[in-house]
């Protein structure tokens, strides 16, 4: 049953990653493409932690934490370089 | 591993898929960036949230022990998203001044700080390029 369940949540995860990746080329605004690839961040580690499932080990709960890392520290400094034109001063 | 955590693991990754697909569907079908920014910072960390209850759940009955990565990785996402939600809107609003005037009024004489340097602050360097910007 679970790994019905997982190819349901691949099914989902993807088809929201193509969704993100339309709103990523389409964004009218800057600052839509930035949260369609903060979104596409997000959504990359929901299919880590299915892939982890479905592979019945723990060895990519580190890769998912990373990326959680590195998608927030470059989506704040993307921000805070569109409004300050500088990222650390 | 037991029927009903089986079954309790199932429903719980069935749920996080859909919302994570709702919340992309949001960010597609919604009008402008604000109203954007409310799906997938919502819904992702909710579907995001089943998942990983899903995975701590499912690992439990399989090995026996809780982990504690999934607390950890959930932990962070709830800490970050306000934030990153919270920049992107301030740099939008910063980047289209057209807009200021939907703003809802404060009801004070200072307006929003993030345009209006406020009472008692001390006027810095940014929110002196704040102002000068918009």
């Amino acid at each position: 049953m679970i790994d019905y369940a997982v190819m349901f949540g691949f099914f989902a995860v993807s088809v929201a990653l193509v969704l993100n990746l339309w709103r990523l080329l389409s964004g009218p605004s800057l600052m839509d493409r930035v949260l369609a690839i903060d979104t596409m961040v997000i959504n990359s580690i929901a299919l880590i932690i299915l892939f982890g499932i479905q592979q019945r080990t723990t060895v990519f709960f580190e890769s998912a934490l990373l990326f959680a890392m590195f998608g927030f520290i470059s989506t704040v400094a993307y921000c805070r370089f569109v409004l300050r034109g500088d990222v650390i001063e | 591993m037991s029927f009903v955590l089986e079954f309790i693991v199932s429903l719980l990754i069935v749920l996080g898929g859909v919302f994570v697909l709702v919340g992309s569907v949001g960010l597609v079908k919604l009008p402008d960036l604000m109203t954007r920014l409310h799906a997938p910072t919502k819904a992702t960390t909710l579907g995001l949230g089943g998942v990983l209850l899903g995975s701590m759940l499912f690992f439990l009955g399989a090995e026996g022990e809780l982990s504690i990565h999934e607390v950890l990785i959930t932990l962070f996402l709830f800490i970050t998203a306000p934030v990153s939600a919270h920049f992107i809107a301030k740099a939008w609003l910063h980047r289209h001044p057209e807009h200021k005037g939907e703003l809802s009024p404060t009801g004070r004489r200072y307006g929003w700080s993030t345009y209006d340097p406020g009472p008692g602050d001390q006027v810095g360097e940014g929110r002196r390029d704040a102002v000068r910007r918009s």
